[in-house]
């Protein structure tokens, strides 16, 4: 995007690095210091004496000799099974963002190109069934799949997160392609294409940035689900997050708090790769974009 | 303290290595499926019972939190999901409510030879649960605080607030009390506990009608916000783990916390050194010149569904009994105060063991108790915090509770 | 597009929302009509450990189980939840109302119902984060836009932090960290020059910490939208504007503002509606004596030790449905005719 609309000048240059750096510090500190802290034993990142002890490790040192130790990493994967976990939310994950994102693009498309009243009305009830609380809806499940004998098992959840994700993606892919030109997918048709093919040869190219977005967002439904998962998985099925609020404090009883930090913190690292990514292909999403429109 | 604790995990970890053969549980085959709670010693008692799964015998568990949401369903369904729920108290009210669970009566006959009478929870005769293990909240005190001021141990609340007072004016620690009373479950147990101690009764007898309104529930509530006079400004945000992590950062001196939670207030890898070195369980206090313990009696056992076959039952009920056999005890004697057979109770199970001697009463098992303690748990909080008299909490409890057992067809 | 086009695109979507969302929501609409049966209380005898034997009251179960059997959704109550003491309480603003107390008094009696004391919090948060959130979100997307390329990628991770980490360890840490003991707690302390601030004793201080965690958890749901959108304004509309001589602020203004605008209005309803069922942050900071929502009502109700109560969960979800609905109200109209309509 070298072109002259994007050129500033020097004092909003200086202005907006410096936001984005105060912002950076704000969203990005408290991840920074559990990372560090994950290093550490609980007595020290959750100090009821000073907070200065997760900085110098007072008593990591006094129980393991060392400044730093990775006993949290080890009670969570080797100790507790996080791998098992971490396989299951892949699967989960992946499959949510798959079906939702094929669901949504097609059932987004058909509403950004119709012109009839009743696509207001869906819209407006996909929103209707996004504002109920999803701990109801999940507690009216459980009867019924106990009966039916699917309770506990990953498809099950898959389906369920994909349909309480719906609404989301419906609405989001439905803004994305509304921006897209009509002329686009109707030259298409004109040239003898199908509506499918047309869709998928003339407008997809171009969806990129909004397909890639609402992945993103469905990948981290899947991902960081608590209220769905926590309730329809039998404890091998069970995704990272329930397993994570195992690890941590319950009534009457103590928990492993530092299996909980070296857990999130090791579930954050993947992540990554995957932001990298979502970056990348939005960008080269505009260059398609841009060429073709 | 220190060397018995010491001596007694040690003589655990031996114990521990030389049982690792696979056990023989004498089922022949079957199913067992457990779904329970997930805390340590629910984990040491299911992971017995593991041991006895075998070509013919399928194993299978489910430890959660989410158990009390699960279990009404899951054992619903024909056949249940899980064969085996481990229940508390509270969690075994809806079970038995529903009619979802049996009597357990002829395998206690036939497979409980290891059970002592005092683990078997009777409704009309008939066992319907199996307890193995106990828990209540009881006194945690710094002794060498209380050294310091001059004061013995405290017996009574009137004693705990007494001691408070002198803690703060001679300078010995700044906020000398802490209590669980984090708006929600916490808060409503913190009540239960201190109108158990007056001696009040929650319902008219034989029906949902709510009786806490009279002078042992104002006298209730008048000593849980004196005690906060006392209690560190965020007092309101401390459930029972919260105020495990301030004992055991040595900024109180007196609390009254769970059982379960004794082992890690003592716990040296977070714990200070003074407070490993200098504390001390009692049971807990009495309060307004009564004699019972101010704190309810818990336990936690199991209990099997009636929607399964037979065998499966015999089998499950074969393999509970191997996951609490005296040995699992014997092992884990710090784990849980357990009501196994032949348990020496540890250091840190005196201050359950003494609230139980001096006769506190169990958490009340009647259908409604659940509601109630719901009502408590939103109810108090203004009062707690002190915008709110007295009279308004209690009406507000009230009605809020009317409306909840309306609804749950408790009250007309 | 013709019907049929429409409907085979749309219909997966669809069946997939009927039987998974639409049947449940009929269903719990309807159980909030009912109540439990008349449970059949008799005295039994309880023995349990260390406590000894009690004669306390038990639901009979078998006897109940057959009214149930006969009547499986409950007993038929009407409006009788929405209108009792732990929903709209009629009956108690009946009384409050009619009482002459003066507005301040009147005010506070409400205040005192649990219902309403949920709801002006709960509005409150919505009202307050969604916008603050967008605007950050908005400012965070422009800012972001204009970094070096090479920096792009590492800056959108770190802003999408306070999203992605799962709120059960965000906020235990962040609720750690503001702790009297923690960093921030004692940083704050140090400022504002008063060793005893706390800010989680005073209502005011709860509830602009929720307010605060709030906007920094969903400022970068807003951020990511915003900034894929702001990838599809077309830059020669940008470059045209500019010949014409349009300010920087102008631009933004003309040109990339009325672009976000189908977005801009996805993001408030999406923002409005998750922060109108807020949740975790109450739980998480352990706030519910300062500051409850509806959601957390359900939460109660659900989470019951030994009786869910259905019938009330399943009520005040459909007042949680009605409340989003009427929220969104000028949101939808202002947008129906161009939106819903545009051929």
């Amino acid at each position: 995007m070298s072109t002259i609309a994007n050129r500033r000048p020097l004092s909003l240059a200086i202005t907006s690095t410096a936001f984005v750096l105060v912002w950076l510090a704000l969203a990005a500190f408290p991840y920074i210091w559990t990372v560090w802290g994950s290093f550490k034993v609980e007595a020290d990142f959750f100090s009821r004496e000073t907070w200065q002890n997760a900085l110098f490790g007072i008593k990591t040192i006094q129980q393991t000799g060392e400044p730093f130790t990775g006993s949290g990493y080890y009670g969570a994967w080797i100790e507790s099974q996080f791998w098992r976990s971490v396989i299951n939310t892949a699967i989960v994950a992946t499959c949510v963002t798959t079906i939702s994102l094929t669901l949504g693009t097609l059932g987004g498309y058909a509403l950004s190109r119709t012109a009839y009243r009743y696509k207001f009305w869906i819209l407006i009830i996909a929103l209707v069934f996004r504002a109920m609380p999803d701990i109801t809806l999940v507690s009216g499940y459980l009867l019924p799949f106990f009966q039916l004998n699917i309770w506990g098992y990953l498809p099950t959840a898959i389906i369920v997160l994909v349909a309480l994700n719906q609404p989301f993606t419906l609405w989001m892919l439905y803004s994305f392609f509304v921006n897209i030109p009509k002329e686009l997918d109707e030259s298409a048709l004109v040239d003898g294409c199908s509506r499918f093919q047309a869709f998928r040869l003339a407008v997809m190219p171009v969806m990129w940035p909004g397909v890639i977005t609402t992945g993103l967002f469905s990948f981290l439904l899947g991902y960081n689900d608590f209220a769905v998962t926590s309730m329809l998985l039998t404890q091998e099925n069970q995704t990272m997050i329930p397993k994570i609020s195992s690890f941590l404090f319950k009534i009457q009883a103590e928990g492993h708090v530092m299996y909980a930090v070296a857990a999130v913190v090791s579930a954050t690292a993947p992540l990554f790769v995957l932001i990298m990514f979502f970056q990348r292909q939005l960008v080269a999403g505009l260059t398609a974009g841009a060429v073709k429109g | 303290m220190k060397f018995t604790l010491k001596a007694m995990l040690l003589l655990g970890t031996i114990a521990l290595t030389s049982t690792a053969a696979l056990a023989d549980c004498g089922i022949a085959s079957g199913s067992v499926r457990i779904l329970s709670n997930d805390f340590e010693a629910l984990k040491i008692v299911a992971a017995a019972a593991e041991e006895c799964a075998s070509a013919t015998v399928k194993f299978s568990k489910n430890q959660t939190s989410e158990h009390k949401n699960l279990q009404v369903p899951a054992l619903t369904s024909n056949p249940a999901e899980y064969t085996i729920a481990m229940v508390a108290n509270n969690s075994v009210v809806p079970l038995l409510s529903g009619g979802l669970i049996r009597p357990l009566d002829d395998l206690v006959a036939k497979y409980g030879k290891d059970l002592e009478p005092n683990q078997l929870i009777k409704i009309d005769g008939k066992t319907m649960a199996i307890a193995f293990m106990a828990n209540s909240q009881h006194l945690f005190y710094r002794k060498d605080l209380l050294d310091k001021a001059g004061i013995a141990p405290p017996k009574s609340y009137e004693d705990v607030l007494a001691a408070a007072k002198t803690l703060q004016e001679k300078g010995v620690i700044k906020y000398p009390l802490g209590a669980a009373d984090k708006a929600g479950w916490d808060l409503a147990a913190e009540f239960v506990n201190m109108y158990l101690g007056y001696g009040g009764e929650f319902f008219e007898p034989g029906s949902a009608k709510l009786a806490i309104n009279n002078e042992k529930g104002k006298a209730t509530l008048a000593t849980m916000l004196a005690l906060t006079k006392f209690m560190s400004p965020d007092y309101l945000t401390y459930g029972a783990d919260e105020l495990n992590k301030d004992f055991q950062g040595g900024k109180i001196a007196i609390s009254n916390n769970w059982g379960s939670l004794a082992g890690a207030a003592v716990d040296a890898k977070v714990a200070t050194a003074d407070v490993v070195a200098n504390t001390m369980f009692a049971g807990a206090p009495t309060v307004g010149g009564g004699t019972t313990p101010a704190a309810a009696l818990w336990w936690d056992g199991f209990s099997i569904a009636k929607n399964i076959s037979d065998e499966d039952a015999a089998a499950s009920f074969q393999a509970m009994m191997h996951g609490i056999a005296p040995d699992v005890a014997a092992k884990n004697p710090s784990a849980a105060t357990w009501l196994i057979k032949g348990y020496k109770p540890g250091p840190t199970a005196v201050g359950v063991i003494q609230t139980a001697a001096g006769g506190a009463k169990p958490y009340p098992m009647v259908p409604y108790m659940g509601l109630l303690h719901t009502a408590l748990s939103t109810g108090l909080a203004d009062y707690i915090k002190g915008s709110q008299d007295a009279d308004k909490a209690m009406a507000g409890v009230e009605a809020a509770y009317n409306a909840a057992a309306k609804e749950g067809g408790f009250l007309k | 597009m013709p019907h049929r086009t429409f409907l085979a695109f749309i219909l997966p979507s669809i069946v997939a929302m009927l039987l998974f969302i639409a049947t449940p929501i009929m269903s719990i609409a309807v159980q909030s009509l009912y109540i439990e049966h008349d449970k059949i209380l008799v005295m039994s005898e309880t023995c349990q450990p260390l406590g000894g034997c009690v004669k306390e009251t038990r639901v009979d179960a078998e006897a109940t189980a057959k009214i149930r059997h006969d009547h499986p959704l409950g007993k038929f109550n009407g409006f009788g939840i929405y209108t009792d003491h732990n929903h709209l309480a009629f009956a108690d603003i009946g009384k409050i109302v009619t009482s002459n107390l003066g507005f301040n008094e009147t005010a506070a009696r409400i205040y005192d119902l649990p219902f309403y004391r949920a709801l002006v919090f709960t509005l409150t948060y919505a009202l307050t984060v969604t916008p603050l959130a967008m605007c950050l979100g908005f400012v965070i997307a422009l800012a972001v836009n204009a970094v070096p390329k090479l920096l792009k990628g590492p800056v959108i991770f770190f802003s999408l932090l306070p999203m992605v980490v799962t709120p059960l360890i965000g906020s235990l840490v962040v609720y750690w960290m503001i702790n009297a003991d923690g960093i921030l707690g004692a940083a704050i302390q140090l400022i504002t020059h008063n060793p005893d601030l706390s800010l989680k004793a005073s209502p005011t201080m709860t509830w602009v910490t929720l307010i605060c965690y709030g906007i920094w958890t969903n400022a970068p749901f807003s951020f990511v939208v915003f900034y894929s959108g702001l990838q599809t304004v077309p830059s020669d509309t940008l470059e045209s504007a500019m010949i014409d001589g349009a300010s920087r602020l102008q631009r933004v203004r003309f040109v990339v503002i009325p672009t976000l605008l189908p977005l801009a209005v996805f993001v408030t309803l999406v923002q409005l509606m998750d922060n109108f069922r807020v949740l975790e942050p109450i739980i998480g900071f352990n706030a519910a004596a300062n500051a409850t929502s509806l959601s957390y009502s359900i939460f109660i109700a659900l989470n019951n030790q030994s009786a869910q109560l259905f019938s009330s969960a399943a009520a005040t979800s459909v007042l949680t449905i009605a409340g989003v609905l009427i929220l969104m109200t000028p949101v939808l109209m202002k947008t129906a005719r161009e939106f819903g309509f545009r051929t």
